[in-house]
């Protein structure tokens, strides 16, 4: 089961640039939730705080706090590594592992943390094909195709069924479909759809429509500052603040 | 307008896959074997400290050197003295060393090594960068590269049965005939000279120089030759207005690092130059240099004196050589910068 | 002018053509199963060999290479992962220093660090100083091939969970794995052609040898002497040797080419 996220006054820098101002968030367990805003607006670099990726850069800050159920993830006793195999992230562009077969790739996660076990590997890594609705196209050439020489939504369902062979509770998206051609795109909300029954899912999406297709509540962020959250339905059609309003009415970003 | 968009927000577009199977619909199972939650910030301190030591171990291996260098070399420091520079005796009976011979020979064969070798690999760049069929290019580098894959010790054979016998019979006498009032060109004609080594030497160091230069031509933006060109000039001015001289700093950088090559270069010279510490006007006569003196005598040493004179040799060609790299290197760095660039995603 | 930069080019391939083709008509005549397999005669008897200096040389490579690889690579790793800016320009100029160092300087350190120490030459001391060479060059490879790794594979390394040193060897290495042994080929095949650091540390050998504390043969060093010495058989000799050494020399270079030509990424990207 997924759990919720607590977020409080959480800022990050990246060296001087304040990026994002005192964010105040409550992420539901088991539901959606789209990030949405203009380029530039923080919502990756939010995202990135979540799962404590923001810090891998150089001269990166991040001061606040962070519950993922209750855990804190900015706590002194957590270590980075311990939150990131609880919280899996899906990135823009598709990374799969160029020297490692498709098998190899979902496997990944488990192997590389000491799994040993090859009878529940071989079935981790089915149920995470099969979740991650891959499974029926890859399943005769399992050890035999590489990673990288999948077509790019294949790649980013590879991506997503790696993510989730280590069994997250939370599913980090950073704009998963926008790279990908429209067919993928409807795949990959498919999935997201399924995932929530099990999973908490943070989207960051450009694209509005597919925050309103999948995302019960939204987040619409505005030069590092959290402006307004809500249902998506609200959000939409009746949005509290201006600057939400002007930005789905198309009138910036 | 918000209006419009109203209509099945959230409700589901497409039905799930009946296909799934039914371990879908239930909460995430629980993986059978734990995933060891073991902390990995020892390994992680570990395998940076491990890293750290290789890294470090450079920096160790050059302190070595200069420290092995300095303590071997202590006899013959005090009891020569700065004069051992300048002083022009060698005798290892009498115990009398100097290293004036060897610094003439190494500064004079390596000066006309380069005297030789940058107009060729100039040329062969310019060839390269600027004339060549594409198609050609990358098989005319890998051919001159080539020459760069030579073990020392075949130049020098090829240049004892070779060069040595051509420049008796022909090169020698022709240069005699003509530019002997030179006083360059005088002399008995071993064959074996500073001539020689210094032709062998250009052959050497012409891969390097080349490639450099190479590298730093093709660095010079498009847009520098078109504007060139675009005011009138030929393909030769556009040459060496457009490209040569935006590269001027690369270039000499790429020369200077052909010259510590040259300097550094043992086993050819040695087995073409002669080996007599004698200084002569002549490149008709043999020469020694700091490296060919210890490669001939090391080994054969005896005396505490003897070795210890022949390591201070070894300092003095390392902090020559030491000189000119960092020149050159600050040189090179200017202009291709040093570090390279981390690939973003 | 243009003619000038045709004609240089054409006056470099001149001695390139005559090195190779001289070496192969004066070194094929007298390869011979003989030569591959015995060790030298005496002065005046034919028939000897250079099996000795091939394996010899065999053996110090080999211990360069103990040395010389994994420090390289680790300084690459360092520099590429970790090294933050000062540090990392500072070990970068002294590797950069080290590839300048004259090959007869590294031969009298690693005479002073080991065969003054052991109180006698040895194919240890030789593959010392072979092994130091080794290092700059190696570690400036793996620096530039580990950051061609785009960053986005390490960041779906860590995203899993993977710790950093688990990332760094399983996902970043591995990629750039094949530029690597590239690297590791080349430097080897510059090493070993190198006599000068090998003549007061292994000296040579006129008869087998296996064991690293003794005094070894090896194949640039027994052209050399071979060389220099007055008799006519032993420089029919040398050519026969240096024929061998650089056809080893092209095999491997040939081996660096194919692996090049497969690209960084196995797998195609």
């Amino acid at each position: 089961m997924g759990v919720g996220i607590q977020v409080s006054q959480l800022n990050a820098w990246f060296g001087a640039t304040h990026a994002i101002h005192d964010i105040q968030m409550d992420i539901t367990a088991n539901h959606a939730t789209a990030i949405i805003g203009p380029s530039g607006c923080g919502k990756s670099t939010f995202v990135r705080c979540l799962n404590r990726m923001h810090e891998t850069i150089p001269n990166a800050r991040v001061e606040g706090t962070v519950k993922i159920g209750d855990t804190h993830v900015y706590g002194n006793g957590t270590s980075a590594v311990e939150i990131r195999r609880r919280v899996g992230m899906v990135f823009q562009k598709p990374n799969p592992f160029p020297t490692m077969s498709v098998y190899d790739n979902v496997a990944a996660g488990l192997k590389l943390n000491g799994y040993r076990s090859h009878r529940e590997l071989e079935e981790i890594v089915e149920r995470s094909l099969r979740q991650a609705a891959l499974w029926d196209e890859v399943k005769d050439l399992l050890k035999k195709k590489s990673g990288a020489s999948l077509s790019g939504g294949q790649q980013q369902r590879l991506c997503i069924a790696r993510a989730l062979a280590v069994e997250p509770e939370v599913m980090l998206m950073d704009e998963p479909a926008s790279a990908l051609d429209p067919i993928s795109t409807s795949k990959i909300e498919d999935l997201i759809f399924e995932l929530k029954q099990n999973y908490t899912i943070v989207i960051v999406t450009h694209n509005m429509q597919q925050a309103a297709r999948v995302a019960e509540f939204t987040a619409f962020f505005l030069s590092g500052k959290l402006v307004e959250f809500d249902k998506t339905e609200k959000i939409f059609t009746n949005p509290g603040d201006k600057r939400t309003e002007d930005y789905i009415t198309g009138r910036f970003g | 307008m918000l209006k419009q968009m109203n209509g099945p927000l959230l409700r589901t577009k497409v039905q799930p896959n009946p296909a799934q199977p039914a371990s879908q619909d239930s909460p995430a199972p629980v993986p059978r074997q734990k995933i060891e939650h073991k902390s990995s910030r020892l390994a992680d301190a570990t395998f940076r400290y491990l890293m750290l030591v290789c890294a470090l171990s450079v920096l160790a291996i050059v302190v070595l050197i200069v420290r092995e260098l300095i303590l071997s070399s202590a006899l013959a420091r005090h009891t020569f003295g700065l004069k051992f520079f300048v002083t022009q005796v060698w005798d290892p009976v009498s115990g009398d060393f100097g290293a004036l011979p060897f610094i003439y020979g190494t500064l004079v064969s390596s000066l006309l090594a380069l005297i030789m070798a940058v107009p060729l690999s100039i040329g062969v760049a310019t060839f390269t960068t600027e004339i060549c069929p594409p198609r050609l290019r990358s098989m005319l580098s890998y051919v001159v590269e080539l020459l760069a894959t030579i073990p020392s010790v075949i130049y020098g054979l090829w240049g004892m049965y070779v060069l040595v016998p051509i420049l008796r019979q022909y090169v020698q006498p022709f240069l005699a005939k003509y530019f002997g009032w030179t006083g360059l060109f005088s002399g008995y004609q071993f064959g074996y000279s500073m001539l020689a080594a210094g032709i062998i030497l250009a052959i050497m160091i012409i891969p390097i120089i080349t490639s450099i230069t190479r590298e730093v031509m093709s660095a010079v933006p498009t847009a520098q030759r078109e504007g060139v060109l675009a005011i009138g000039a030929t393909r030769w001015e556009m040459i060496r207005v457009g490209v040569l001289r935006n590269a001027r700093t690369g270039i000499m950088g790429a020369i200077i690092l052909g010259l510590g090559r040259a300097l550094g270069e043992t086993i050819a010279v040695t087995l073409l130059i002669g080996n007599r510490p004698e200084i002569a006007k002549s490149l008709f006569a043999p020469g020694y240099t700091l490296a060919s003196v210890i490669a001939n005598e090391f080994s054969e040493a005896t005396g505490d004196l003897y070795l210890s004179a022949l390591v201070e040799i070894g300092l003095a060609l390392f902090l020559i050589t030491l000189l000119v790299n960092i020149v050159a290197q600050l040189m090179v760095w200017s202009i291709t910068r040093g570090s390279t660039q981390r690939a973003t995603a | 002018m243009v003619g000038l930069a045709t004609g240089a080019t054409l006056v470099v391939l001149v001695p390139l053509v005559a090195i190779f083709g001289y070496l192969i008509y004066k070194g094929i005549g007298s390869l011979d199963w003989n030569f591959l397999t015995k060790i030298p005669k005496p002065v005046g008897e034919t028939g000897g060999g250079m099996a000795n200096a091939i394996v010899g040389s065999g053996l110090i490579l080999l211990i360069a290479s103990l040395i010389g690889v994994p420090m390289g690579i680790g300084t690459g790793i360092y520099l590429a992962e970790f090294g933050k800016k000062r540090f990392g320009y500072l070990v970068r100029f002294t590797a950069d220093v080290l590839n300048g160092v004259p090959s007869i300087v590294i031969g009298i350190v690693a005479w002073s660090l080991v065969v003054v120490s052991q109180k006698h030459f040895s194919a240890l001391a030789g593959g010392v100083a072979l092994g130091i060479m080794m290092v700059p060059i190696i570690s400036r490879s793996t620096e530039e091939m580990l950051l061609m790794v785009p960053q986005s594979l390490r960041e779906a390394a860590w995203g899993l969970g993977i710790p950093q040193w688990r990332t760094t060897l399983s996902i970043t290495l591995r990629t750039a794995s094949s530029g690597i042994i590239t690297a590791v080929m080349l430097s080897f095949a510059r090493v070993a052609g190198e006599t000068a650091p090998l003549l007061f540390t292994a000296l040579g050998n006129q008869f087998w040898n296996f064991s690293i504390n003794h005094e070894t043969a090896a194949l640039p060093l027994q052209i050399y002497t071979y060389a220099n010495s007055p008799y006519d058989d032993w420089h029919r000799q040398a050519w026969a040797g240096a024929l061998i050494l650089i056809i080893l020399i092209l095999i491997s270079m040939s081996l660096v080419r194919m692996a090049a030509s497969r690209g960084v990424f196995k797998g195609g990207n």
